[in-house]
């Protein structure tokens, strides 16, 4: 049997049939999980996907951090789960506690939606564990508040524990030490701008993302 | 009759004419109150009535035994094959950016992805024609920058990919931009849906946000009116709506999940003309009668009269037409989906539209709703062909000076767009294979709920202005030509064609003309291609200080894939590939870029179309493409081959060398049906060589891609990386402009 893979759907949340699709495609059983969601009928792992989760007002994630349904992905997460969040799922976990740092606004100050490449920087993680380290994977990007930022000690602490996943190879958006995701300290819990989901078919350009979420669906202890 | 406090009539001053009103007063048997004045104004304006153009519309094919809804419906459907329907519209909301360019042009894509919707169908695609003054000016940049950011604001919140469009600077655009808006939805065929009322004791339930003072008078103050002074227009931006994405996204998943589900016998977007009009459409179409009770519509404000309820374009809004038994459970969907839902009328057997100020009260208004909706105005509006129209063609370009230096001509002449579509989420929903900035999009049919198929559709939006300027027949034919040829670029044989017409004050009999003529050129060329015109929207006043636009149809070509097994070569070179020029070049620089762009030149005569040439081209490359033969293909348009040839090569990062162009002439030339593509080795280019002829088409080797310079023999020779730098640079670095001026 596959992993079963609750997917969170916020309202504004657009990308949960894209992330169930390249679940589906690597062996996966999805499942998508309304915002109100007091429990997640416990699942293998967690997707945050990415979208505009209640429109994206306020700040990115500000007001799903609120929604029922968060509550029950932060105890999935305490509790050792898997738990992914791509893209407005990232900024959702952020703003939620479960990762640290921010996201801002990028550099340009404008929209970006572009395909990109990343280096691989850490495998500790259930993310990337299925990768080498230091291989570059070419992944798409879709944001206007992809700006990772942190204070000084908190990114001492990302860079000494190894919780850097990945970073850009030609930083897009203005990304504080080109970090393009990370993980918490157990390793359970990712966070990452790019979009392994859309590149997980060779008829759109790049099959780059399924060594990711193969990777994070695979089993076994993070670290 | 209705006075204003400055004493002129209240019908004038909503700008219906005083034959207008008498046919109102024919229809009611009596003056109408100003509530009722107020709802006429709005249906018979021109946005709603088309009063002006309708009359020249008829002319347009529409048949054909794929089309399964044609003109006149939300969006027009046709059926894709294995079960699938694909529903599409373009719109046009050119006056709303021009006065508020960020709203004007996020509530565009708003409303174009309602009409979709609406009908049953999950949005996959937009596309964005855009056509703006020069950038050199600050507030064409302004007006630039504002839609851009609106397209991307909207259109990436709510969840639709916006996968193509084109982009057009003009000196014709510097007080009127034109922001056209495509929409593309997929359905099972069996949820089509129809805005239609029917069944008397049906309940209206207006679904999504509430209602308030925004946009009011949007069609008849904005929409049917040219722009005067800056003052002027300013005092018009209250009439611009307020958009919502989170609200739509909301709206499109509870309307999707209804109609699914068969809970609603009609759904109507509610737009320009707002509740009046969604409720005399659905009622004209479904002849029935409709009662509306003002004071049961969600209102976003106190102190609202009847008429700003029922002529509010606040965004966002649809009416579905629901029975009693089933209310309860569209109620229950409507509070999980968190959109709101309000009973606010119901369907009558009378015939009569009628407007109570609740349930049960008194009657503010009651008119025939067939009188709204059928009996609008139609004119035939005096054409004239322009006076100097002779002129403009004995002005043939060829005369002018040849370049000193083609190369610096041709860098001037390329522009990569993607500073614009960087900013759109293209991506979305995993089925964009072809991504925007080549000729065509090309697009993966796949959607939840939608049966599995290997089929995939292209999609080209096009305009010329330039050609159209100098003979609107020709140039809206030939638009219509290149259109469908980009299509067949990506693969596809071309399967449908919506349109926006956009022109200037049809009070003009220049104006008048242009139209009439364009029509019948698009009538043309969709005859002669098999390809039906689904649906339409016509723009007018498209006017700045008493100068009209220059015509401009813009058309969007829908292809079918019939398989989609590889990615198709798009914009591209090999190195060592032969580069083959398939059609004919004609010396022509009539109406071309080059003589606007480097003389300032407009004059000349375009050819007619050869169209079983055109036909003969257009599968030759379809069926090349879907075999998978060329290594890169490129339709010849914009610029000419010069353009052309140097697109491939920016693209693919390679030089080329060709000979065989005769002069300036032939590099620049704009001359219909041709397309370079390039072969990776010869037995690639005997299959293309062997197609032609056996289909007639011409066939020219080039030359063969390779190096780093790009070298026309005689003509031109610049380096990769200058043109490339010129490409990438041109966009970026006319927008920055913005902050030298601002800084």
């Amino acid at each position: 049997m596959g992993s079963r893979v609750a997917v969170v759907v916020y309202p504004g949340t657009n990308c949960e049939h894209d992330v169930a699709e390249a679940v589906a495609s690597v062996g996966g059983e999805p499942r998508l999980v309304w915002h109100t969601a007091t429990t997640l009928d416990a699942p293998d792992a967690v997707i945050v996907p990415g979208g505009f989760a209640h429109g994206d007002y306020l700040r990115p994630g500000a007001i799903a951090r609120f929604s029922a349904v968060t509550a029950a992905v932060a105890a999935f997460a305490r509790d050792g789960g898997p738990v992914l969040g791509i893209c407005n799922g990232f900024q959702v976990l952020t703003e939620a506690g479960l990762l640290p740092g921010a996201l801002q606004k990028n550099r340009g100050l404008t929209f970006l939606c572009d395909t990109v490449e990343v280096e691989v920087c850490s495998t500790a993680n259930l993310l990337t564990r299925g990768a080498v380290a230091g291989r570059r994977l070419r992944l798409p990007i879709n944001h206007f508040e992809g700006n990772y930022t942190c204070d000084p000690a908190t990114l001492d602490e990302l860079r000494d524990q190894d919780r850097v996943v990945l970073r850009y190879t030609d930083n897009p958006n203005g990304s504080l030490d080109d970090i393009a995701g990370i993980c918490n300290e157990a390793g359970n819990v990712i966070g990452l701008m790019p979009h392994p989901e859309r590149a997980s078919d060779a008829l759109l350009g790049s099959v780059d993302g399924l060594v990711l979420l193969e990777g994070f669906l695979g089993g076994g202890p993070a670290r | 009759m209705s006075d204003t406090p400055g004493g002129t009539p209240l019908h004038r001053a909503l700008g219906l004419t005083d034959d207008e009103e008498g046919d109102i007063r024919a229809a009611l048997g009596r003056a109408a109150n100003p509530l009722e004045l107020a709802m006429f104004s709005v249906m018979w304006s021109e946005h709603c009535s088309y009063k002006s153009s309708r009359l020249h519309l008829r002319r347009l094919p529409s048949d054909a035994p794929w089309v399964l809804v044609g003109p006149g419906e939300g969006a027009g459907v046709i059926d894709a094959g294995d079960g699938i329907a694909v529903a599409m519209r373009i719109e046009s909301h050119n006056h709303p950016s021009a006065v508020e360019p960020y709203q004007g042009a996020a509530t565009g894509v708003g409303g174009i992805i309602r009409d979709v919707f609406t009908m049953g169908a999950r949005p996959i695609a937009l596309m964005d024609p855009l056509c703006f003054g020069p950038l050199s000016e600050p507030r064409n940049r302004w007006i630039f920058e504002g839609v851009v950011r609106g397209i991307a604001g909207y259109g990436n919140a709510v969840g639709v990919p916006t996968v193509g469009g084109e982009l057009v600077f003009d000196d014709c655009y510097a007080g009127n931009p034109l922001v056209n808006v495509f929409c593309l939805g997929v359905m099972p065929t069996g949820r089509l849906t129809l805005g239609r009322a029917s069944g008397s004791g049906n309940l209206a339930v207006l679904l999504g946000s509430s209602t308030g003072r925004d946009g009011i008078g949007g069609v008849s103050v904005l929409a049917s009116a040219g722009f005067g002074g800056d003052a002027d227009d300013q005092s018009k931006r209250p009439s611009v709506q307020v958009g919502d994405p989170f609200e739509e996204k909301r709206l499109i998943e509870a309307c999707l999940e209804l109609l699914e589900r068969g809970l609603a016998v009609g759904v109507q977007d509610l737009g320009g003309a707002g509740i009046t009009c969604a409720v005399s459409e659905t009622a004209a179409k479904g002849g029935v009668g409709m009662d509306v009770w003002v004071d049961a519509v969600p209102q976003r404000e106190p102190g609202m009269t009847a008429a700003e309820v029922m002529t509010s374009e606040s965004q966002e809004r649809v009416l579905a037409i629901v029975t009693p038994a089933d209310l309860a459970a569209v109620e229950e969907l409507c509070a999980r989906a968190e959109v709101r839902a309000a009973v606010i009328g119901e369907v009558t057997g009378t015939g009569r539209l009628r407007i109570l100020a609740g349930r049960g009260g008194a009657v503010l208004g009651d008119v025939p709703a067939a009188a709204l909706e059928d009996g609008k105005p139609l004119y035939d509006r005096p054409r004239a062909r322009p006076a100097d129209l002779d002129a403009r063609w004995a002005d043939d370009p060829a005369g002018l000076a040849p370049p000193e230096d083609c190369g610096a001509d041709l860098l001037g002449m390329l522009t990569d767009p993607s500073w614009v579509y960087r900013q759109y989420d293209h991506m979305l929903f995993l089925n964009t294979v072809e991504p925007p900035g080549g000729d065509a999009a090309v697009l993966r049919l796949k959607a939840p709920g939608l049966p599995p198929t290997r089929r995939a559709i292209a999609l080209s939006a096009d305009g010329n202005a330039r050609w159209c300027a100098l003979d609107p027949a020709v140039g809206a034919a030939l638009t219509v030509a290149e259109s469908a040829l980009n299509v067949a670029c990506a693969g596809a044989r071309p399967r449908a064609l919506v349109n926006c017409l956009n022109f200037g004050n049809p009070e003009h009999p220049e104006v008048m003309w242009q139209l009439s003529e364009a029509v019948d050129g698009i009538a043309e060329a969709c005859r002669e291609l098999d390809l039906p015109v689904i649906g339409g929207n016509v723009s007018l006043y498209n006017e700045s200080r008493g100068v009209d636009i220059d015509p401009t149809p813009v058309v969007a070509v829908l292809g079918v894939i019939d398989e989609l097994v590889r990615r198709p070569p798009g914009v591209w070179l090999v190195d060592g590939g032969w580069l083959v020029l398939l059609g004919r070049t004609e010396p022509n620089l009539a109406g071309s870029r080059w003589a606007r762009d480097r003389r300032g030149h407009r004059g000349g005569r375009l050819a007619a179309p050869d169209w079983a040439g055109h036909r003969a081209l257009l599968g030759l490359v379809a069926g090349l493409v879907a075999d998978g033969v060329p290594a890169g293909v490129h339709d010849v348009a914009d610029g000419g081959l010069g353009v052309a040839l140097a697109e491939m090569a920016v693209r693919a990062g390679l030089g080329w060398r060709v000979g065989a162009v005769g002069g300036h002439a032939e590099l620049f030339s704009e001359s219909p049906s041709r397309v370079v593509v390039c072969a990776a080795d010869e037995a690639a280019r005997t299959v293309v060589e062997t197609r032609a002829a056996a289909l007639g088409v011409p066939v020219t080797i080039l030359g063969r891609a390779g190096g780093d310079r790009l070298v026309v023999e005689g003509l031109l020779d610049v380096g990769l990386a200058a043109a490339t730098g010129a490409w990438r640079g041109a966009l970026p670095d006319a927008v920055a402009g913005v902050a030298a001026v601002a800084g």
